[in-house]
């Protein structure tokens, strides 16, 4: 049998983050997939902490889990309400729309 | 001892009780209400302020080490201060001008000030993710605060996007130095890295990834090449005053909060850290420089000259010394004033009534608006670096601390970037005198903006004769980050 160790952990967590980042740049329809992806991000470094966290029998880790968890809701929030206001002005969320400033 | 842990963190405790009160009064008290509590929380912040420099402040650590209180955090939470109370003075003359007053916009910016306060205290990278997080969503409201705009929105939605990404990296570093030192403490943490180092070991490649994170995460927040991709865009789409309020108290948060990370915890790994900052420095300084010359908004310039103003900045830093971190903290001090000037310029530029925000507006002013004019001139002569104003003795303290440290190519780049970039600064002189007039602007530009002007000016043009008490106040700040 396979014994599943720290290692097994964080490579989980440093692929889904990797996920997380290119979902950001590689996106070129909905701003939602973009917020999806932040989510999956966050989601992997707390994968992360807790990992580190019972691997050494340390409990700030997972406090810093519970902390990342919470932030992340007001974010989402947040995110999600500035979404809102875009498509009111602008009638589309596609990424490749969102272009009235360049240089 | 909770009594002890609640002196110490008075100034912050205060902001936050008043932030809550204001906004319920705000929700409450019926229409009309952003005046009021715009000019409650400027008398907020004035408070906050006494208590820092007036009270005599207990130093130390606070609830288990989380927050500390020092001489340093001190000076610097001040600089915030000045410029958050500034930031709200402008918005609030704008917000009314432009019929988008709304009592939440100063209650925000107080709240983003107590995120950069808890910030600059932090002791513990809970601590700082908390107080960065606190500081950033609020940004992010007020950059998308012009609800019907879709520029206002758009820089809304992209600074969410690229700060929440900035969030992610920066939770992931500290994930991996936590797990490599098993600790979040920044006193800990110190012992644990210079115990690594004096025992000639190399430190675990798992822990260099993660301050690399932590580092990039930073750069974000203070715009820094190669980091900087939306600072043009959010500070272009994003209300004047709250741009203005964008390029001063985020950025010296975020660079007191980079200067105390990688002096204090990371002190003993300088040599992993200075060419991550050395090649921040540069690329900030020569984009900032190069990018800005074929800008026509002047917003747009602002921003290239912040990133560039970050860029020397962070030469100080780079240095790794004492001297080098004094000399970083002066150059915050003073970038903020000429800043909140130049700004308080680009937001009396109104024509009939509208904004205007290109550098041809500023054709022949020095006939229509002479004091204007004149103010501008000198931001613009001390963004570009020329004795005696008070933007030469920032970049002298910096590129002096790069040469004591042996950076001299750092330090003779620099220079170089600061003669090209006196190239715009002094473009946007020969539009206002040489060029001739087309059209005046909007009087009188309002009672906030001359008092922003003129203290900002006074500020700049007889910095040479009282420099002493900020210099020194600057050194005793920045001793108290090499105490031990």
């Amino acid at each position: 049998m396979l014994e599943i160790g720290l290692a097994h952990y964080l490579i989980v967590a440093a692929v889904l983050f990797t996920l997380g980042i290119f979902g950001i740049f590689l996106n070129r329809k909905n701003v939602i997939v973009i917020l999806m992806s932040i989510e999956l991000m966050l989601l992997a470094v707390n994968i992360n902490f807790v990992a580190f966290s019972t691997h050494m029998g340390d409990l700030v880790g997972q406090v810093f889990a519970i902390f990342i968890l919470t932030v992340a809701a007001a974010e989402a929030a947040i995110g999600l309400a500035i979404l809102v206001i875009y498509f009111r002005n602008r009638g589309s969320i596609a990424v490749e729309d969102i272009n009235m400033m360049k240089g | 001892m909770i009594t002890t842990d609640l002196s110490l963190a008075l100034p912050e405790i205060f902001l936050a009780c008043s932030a809550t009160v204001l906004l319920m009064y705000g929700a409450y008290a019926g229409k009309n209400t952003a005046s009021f509590v715009s000019a409650m929380s400027v008398a907020v912040l004035a408070v906050a302020f006494a208590l820092i420099f007036l009270g005599d402040r207990p130093t130390g650590l606070a609830f288990g080490g989380l927050f500390i209180v020092d001489a340093y955090g001190d000076y610097m939470k001040l600089v915030v201060l000045v410029a958050s109370g500034f930031g709200i003075l402008m918005t609030q003359r704008f917000v009314e001008r432009e019929g988008m007053a709304k009592f939440e916009i100063p209650v925000l910016m107080v709240l983003s000030t107590l995120g950069m306060l808890m910030m600059i205290s932090a002791n513990d990278l809970m601590s700082l993710y908390v107080g960065l997080e606190l500081q950033s969503l609020a940004l992010y409201v007020i950059a998308s605060i012009r609800r019907e705009n879709l520029r206002s929105s758009e820089a809304g939605l992209k600074y969410f996007v690229l700060g929440a990404l900035s969030s992610g990296m920066l939770l992931y570093g500290c994930s991996m130095i936590y797990g490599f030192t098993g600790t979040t403490d920044f006193d800990i943490l110190g012992n644990v890295l210079s115990s690594v180092v004096s025992a000639d070991q190399t430190p675990q490649i798992g822990l260099i990834v993660g301050l690399v994170f932590v580092c990039a995460a930073i750069a974000f927040k203070i715009s820094a090449v190669p980091f900087h991709m939306w600072t043009p865009d959010v500070y272009e789409g994003a209300p004047t005053p709250i741009t203005a309020f964008f390029a001063s108290a985020p950025k010296v948060a975020a660079i007191a909060l980079f200067a105390r990370l990688l002096s204090d915890p990371f002190g003993s790994l300088v040599s992993e850290w200075q060419q991550i900052i050395v090649f921040v420095a540069l690329a900030s300084m020569i984009l900032g420089s190069l990018a800005a010359i074929k800008q026509t908004n002047i917003k747009r310039l602002m921003a290239y000259s912040s990133i560039g103003n970050i860029g020397f900045a962070l030469v100080g830093l780079a240095a790794g010394t004492q001297e080098g971190i004094t000399g970083l903290i002066i150059y915050m001090t003073i970038y903020i004033f000429m800043n909140m000037g130049t700004f308080a310029c680009i937001l009396s530029m109104r024509q009939k009534g509208t904004m205007v925000e290109n550098i041809d507006d500023l054709k022949g002013l020095s006939k229509t608006s002479p004091m204007m004019a004149f103010a501008l001139t000198i931001f613009m002569f001390s963004m570009a670096g020329i004795p005696p104003l008070a933007g030469f003795f920032a970049k002298y303290v910096v590129f002096a601390a790069a040469v004591n440290a042996g950076l001299t190519t750092l330090a003779v780049i620099g220079i170089l970037t600061s003669v090209i970039g006196a190239f715009y600064y002094l473009r946007i002189i020969k539009v206002m005198y040489f060029d001739e007039p087309s059209a005046s602007f909007d009087k009188p530009i309002g009672g906030e903006m001359t008092f922003v002007l003129t203290v900002s000016t006074a500020f700049i043009v007889f910095f040479i004769l009282f420099s002493t008490p900020i210099m020194d106040g600057a050194a005793v700040a920045a001793s108290a980050l090499f105490v031990g």
